[in-house]
């Protein structure tokens, strides 16, 4: 913008191009707000235009919503000057709602109108809406339950992992007696420990959450572990010289340089313990979106099984949306950190 | 004895103190293999004097300052700092190594109150850190984190984050030998008087001849490893002294042939 050249004068200076930037310009911001809004309204028709080869109840309202985002799209969009940020952000995402209302326009053909995927398997958009209106009482329950009981291993795994972590890394003796365990127990994946767990537990609840923490606190315990290790010495010199006691030296250097391995351990465990907690409520625990998973399956209920999926991958990505802004609070004097 | 040294340690701002190496030898193990790094090496520093340790590359000179600064213990000899043993680290020797070394994830204010933190009294004096920021004239980074500093401002908050203890002894491991060398000829006279204000005891480890001689009142120079003292010559010039000064340039040659250096004179 800033840099000057003999053309921009001489552009400047020429009438012909002012009239074609500014169609252009405009195609450029609010163009693809107006292919959203299409998008969305043959989502809309092809919800309304046919009748439905099954029996499902929420075809109608959903036409209508599909019409009244696509007015949004086609406002929002081209009236994005008007609605400050929110137009902002609106604009930048049109070219997803797009790809969004092309998809569910071809979901809703292929499935509920002309039956190109085979049915009970593959249920339309307005079945699964209908789960989600008629089924939500069991399904938050469901929530709930994995909610607490992920939250709860997780909780108990980073704790143990971290300071187990911090002793290996700080001293010798632990590291001498811990190490050894750590590496013939570790590797082992939580999920093989299953049918242990549920009969050594007094509960599946206890005993689930038990292989949560353990598969939270492998990673945890030996990233902690590999932060601390990797701290230079050059830091404990100078704490040190300026009069630092050991307790200073673990929780004010040690700790706070470990902290950005921690966090990729953190990341890490999330990942495995989810992978434990769907196998946990699948296997022993009588609730939680595995468990619902499993008795929509028993059902042949296949709307039900993708409405508690797409629920479980929201709240797995928010989990880690959720660490990922701990971290990113944490660490502001880290340089170049990836945004999730 | 104890109450009274505190309450003169804070009515009075530190002044230099006394330290003396006594037949210091050293050695490391590298593999089994024993490395011998300093022979016999004996300095008596007077208080407030400024030392500069001069000696070819590798030859034990850091080695010397961790010991003085307590870090690491010596096979043999003694030091003392006031007529004390120095065997632990202590806030009144503090030590500014050649890479600053800052905590990156502290912000530049956290990182000069590390030692007060350490001790136990950055909350009833804050105002020292202020001061000590003032002293390096970096106040308006006080937030700012190492990463957003330049070489030379990082080198300044490490200075600051030694001198806010107020200490006796400043031990300086090349501090400037990162710096290029206009902001290295700065940072050389603020030395200089933050050391005619303060009246610490300073030693200074430097490869550079010019500056040893622009800085200290006294320079020591080595031999190779192991190190021993090969000359101590006493630089008897006022400050602020200038490089073309034809006395430094004699003492110059001078130590430069006792370095083996002669030709490229």
């Amino acid at each position: 913008m800033s840099t000057y050249s003999l053309s921009d004068g001489l552009a400047s200076g020429a009438p012909r191009t002012s009239r074609a930037p500014l169609l252009a310009t405009w195609i450029r911001e609010s163009g693809v707000g107006v292919l959203a809004s299409i998008t969305w309204s043959a989502f809309g028709l092809s919800c309304l235009w046919w009748e439905d080869v099954g029996d499902w109840s929420r075809t109608h309202s959903l036409g209508i919503a599909a019409f009244v985002i696509a007015a949004v799209a086609l406002f929002g969009t081209v009236g994005a000057d008007y609605l400050g940020s929110a137009g902002k952000a609106l604009r930048k995402r049109a070219p997803w709602l797009v790809a969004l209302g092309a998809f569910l326009t071809l979901w809703e053909v292929a499935t509920a109108k002309l039956a190109w995927l085979p049915l009970p398997f593959f249920p339309p958009p307005q079945a699964i809406i209908e789960v989600y209106t008629d089924d939500l009482p069991k399904l938050l329950d469901s929530v709930f339950a994995s909610v607490k009981l992920q939250l709860g291993g997780y909780l108990i795994g980073a704790t143990v992992g971290f300071l187990t972590g911090v002793s290996i890394g700080w001293s010798r003796a632990v590291g001498y007696w811990v190490h050894p365990v750590l590496r013939f127990i570790g590797p082992l994946p939580a999920t093989a420990w299953l049918p242990i767990a549920f009969f050594t537990f007094p509960s599946s609840w206890s005993a689930s959450t038990f292989l949560i923490a353990l598969a939270t606190g492998f990673p945890v315990t030996v990233l902690t572990w590999s932060g601390v290790a990797s701290v230079s010495n050059a830091y404990y010199d100078v704490a040190r010289t300026l009069g630092a006691k050991p307790s200073f030296l673990v929780l004010k250097v040690a700790i706070p340089a470990a902290l950005p391995h921690v966090f990729v351990g953190l990341f890490m465990g999330l990942g495995s313990s989810f992978a434990v907690l769907v196998v946990a409520e699948m296997i022993g625990v009588k609730a939680g979106l595995g468990w619902y998973l499993q008795w929509a399956q028993g059902w042949a209920a296949y709307a039900n099984m993708y409405a508690a999926l797409i629920v479980m991958s929201l709240l797995c990505s928010g989990a880690i949306t959720l660490l990922f802004s701990i971290r990113d609070r944490l660490l502001v004097w880290q340089k170049g950190t990836v945004k999730w | 004895m104890v109450a009274t040294a505190l309450a003169e340690a804070v009515t009075h701002p530190a002044a230099g103190a006394a330290l003396d190496i006594e037949q210091v030898s050293h050695a490391f193990d590298i593999d089994g293999i024993e490395l011998p790094v300093l022979s016999d090496v004996s300095i008596s520093v007077e208080p407030g004097e400024f030392v500069a340790l001069l000696g070819p590359s590798g030859c034990g000179k850091s080695t010397l300052l961790r010991l003085v600064a307590g870090l690491d213990k010596p096979k043999a000899g003694r030091l003392r700092e006031d007529e004390e043993r120095i065997k632990h680290p202590h806030p009144s020797r503090v030590v500014v190594f050649q890479d600053p070394t800052l905590f990156p994830w502290r912000s530049v204010w956290d990182n000069v109150a590390l030692g007060l933190e350490a001790q136990g009294i950055l909350k009833s004096q804050r105002q020292r850190v202020d001061d000590a920021l003032d002293l390096v004239g970096l106040s308006s980074f006080r937030n700012a984190y190492p990463h957003q500093l330049s070489g030379g401002m990082a080198q300044r908050v490490a200075l600051a984050r030694a001198l806010v203890n107020d200490p006796k002894i400043l031990i300086l491991d090349e501090p400037l030998g990162k710096l290029d060398s206009l902001t290295r000829i700065t940072m050389q006279a603020e030395l200089v008087s933050l050391w005619q204000r303060k009246a610490f005891t300073t030693l200074l480890v430097t490869h550079d001849a010019e500056e040893a001689l622009v800085l200290a009142n006294r320079v020591i120079v080595f031999s190779e490893r192991p190190a021993h003292v090969k000359a101590d010559i006493r630089v008897d010039r006022p400050y602020p002294r200038h490089r073309g000064d034809p006395y430094l340039a004699d003492l110059r040659r001078q130590i430069l042939g006792l370095l083996g250096l002669d030709a490229t004179w």
